[in-house]
């Protein structure tokens, strides 16, 4: 038996670890969807999908934009000292993922302005015509346009990792200690990503395209999970009683319920019916598997926070 | 270069808290908050049992993960001392050397910024030990140099057995507790 008795209790950290409250969580499922939704618009770009004008290609970066200031916003919110804020882009440290990211959200703002200047939608041109000068630039070199599909791509794939190295990286908490963490926050943010798409796009071949790349993802992800608890299982006394807390403990009812059952399986079997033409598509699955994306995120922030190696001693 | 560490002999603490009460005056940690406190560790199974007071605080570890993960560098490693040391005015208040510390020894100051022991280095650098250990009236905390062989600190390690918290966290943690 080990008990401890400790005089202190500092605010967020007594009796256990809360720094992070929803702004992160939030900041961290918006960062992974518009990674998503990245990657996804950047692959119709260079897969010509483009020239149809149908295609989600033009409606994405502006959803991704508003989107993105809104994670940002978020993450703004959750600083303590706000005003300092931009003392983020005044160094680079290469040690710090934080700092990575503070950066990595720089570089992909112009590249998903890239990705809508190709097609702005009519009533931004309308109050900037000049914006069509540049439009058409673009739409006649069909060699940048799959550049811009690629930098989509690659920035795109690094936001997603980069959303679950900030939480891997920190050896303190054991749940995040894994770096199948950052894999499993990029698979999930396409999966929202695709599913958004799906729910939204006008063009019958991608919504069935979506439907069907999701459920890849889906499948994916569970997978994905598997290993993470495995991998924790398998390790030291810290890393199990934190898988446990998944798996048996404190935030099980809602992993099982709200990110495996209802985010992954009933959106998987919806979908399955969906692409084979049993059932009707509906925005039912997609929007499922977006909670289930958010809960996720607000699960492993908490839970991880919540994990602790001196809180294992009393397990 | 020196590297500063502390030297905790449980068997003569006796948990009165003066350490604490001494960093709060010091340094004019705000109400509520504590740089240093006292844990009771009770381990075993009647009548088998066996108490220790620890004087907990930040451990000035070799190895940083809440200045690796610092994105401004306001949490550094400073000269004197190798003490870990936050710059108020560079933190943005991100909070993320308070999830990197497995020791929990940071907290957010009322004013924004991650504060934590400074190793008392305003009173260091003028020769005076740090206010906890200037105050302890059980003379139970040593400090002082770890790279010096000759140094108090160093001859109490190399005669005493001692351990240090959470070894398994691999952050070379720099308060040493005799045993
Ligand atoms: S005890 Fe925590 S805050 Fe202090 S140096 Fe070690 S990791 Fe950093
Ligand atoms: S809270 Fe301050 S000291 Fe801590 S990591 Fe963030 S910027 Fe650095």
């Amino acid at each position: 038996m080990q008990e401890l008795t400790t005089t202190r209790h500092n605010p967020q950290i007594d009796p256990f670890t809360h720094v992070w409250g929803w702004e992160i969580p939030v900041y961290l499922f918006l960062g992974g969807m518009v990674a998503g939704m990245m990657i996804i618009s950047g692959y119709f770009l260079f897969s010509k999908r483009y020239k149809e004008t149908t295609c989600a290609c033009y409606t994405l970066p502006l959803i991704s934009l508003i989107l993105l200031s809104a994670g940002m916003f978020s993450l703004f919110l959750d600083l303590e000292h706000k005003l300092y804020f931009w003392r983020l882009y005044t160094t680079f440290r290469i040690k710090s993922p934080m700092s990575w990211g503070a950066w990595i959200l720089i570089l992909v703002y112009p590249v998903i302005i890239a990705n809508f200047l190709m097609g702005p939608p009519d009533f931004i041109v309308r109050k900037f015509p000049k914006i069509n000068l540049i439009t058409t630039f673009i739409n006649e070199r069909p060699r940048l346009i799959q550049n811009i599909g690629i930098a989509n791509m690659l920035l795109g794939g690094s936001l997603g990792i980069y959303t679950g190295i900030l939480l891997s990286t920190m050896g303190s908490r054991p749940l995040w200690n894994s770096s199948i963490l950052s894999i499993l926050f990029l698979v999930s943010g396409l999966s929202t990503a695709a599913a958004f798409v799906h729910m939204i796009a006008k063009n019958v071949f991608e919504r069935e395209l979506l439907a069907k790349a999701d459920n890849g993802f889906l499948i994916i992800e569970l997978f994905v999970i598997m290993l993470l608890l495995v991998g924790l299982s398998t390790s030291s006394a810290v890393h199990i009683s934190a898988a446990k807390l998944l798996i048996s403990g404190e935030y099980a009812p809602q992993f099982w319920t709200f990110v495996i059952g209802t985010g992954i399986i009933i959106p998987l079997i919806i979908q399955l019916l969906a692409v084979n033409h049993k059932i009707k598509h509906t925005p039912v699955a997609p929007i499922l598997v977006i909670l289930g994306g958010l809960i996720l995120r607000f699960i492993i922030v908490y839970a991880g926070q919540y994990s602790h190696y001196f809180n294992a001693h009393f397990n | 270069m020196a590297r500063y560490g502390m030297v905790i002999d449980t068997k003569k603490c006796v948990g009165c808290m003066d350490c604490v009460v001494a960093c709060k005056t010091e340094n004019n940690v705000p109400e509520g908050y504590n740089r240093d406190w006292i844990v009771y560790v009770t381990e075993g199974k009647f009548p088998d049992v066996h108490l220790e007071i620890q004087s907990q605080r930040c451990n000035h570890c070799d190895n940083t993960p809440c200045v690796s993960c610092c994105p401004t560098g306001a949490s550094h490693v400073h000269d004197v001392g190798k003490v870990v040391l936050v710059d108020h005015n560079m933190c943005i208040g991100c909070k993320a050397c308070l999830a990197a510390c497995p020791y929990d020894a940071r907290f957010i100051h009322p004013d924004g910024y991650a504060d934590k022991c400074t190793f008392c280095i305003h009173r260091v650098e003028k020769g005076e030990l740090p206010a906890c250990v200037s105050v302890c009236p059980t003379h139970c905390m040593y400090f002082g140099d770890l790279d010096d062989p000759n140094s108090e600190v160093s001859q109490l390690l190399a005669s005493r057995k001692y351990h240090t918290l959470l070894p398994e966290a691999g952050t070379s943690p720099r308060i040493f507790y005799l045993i």
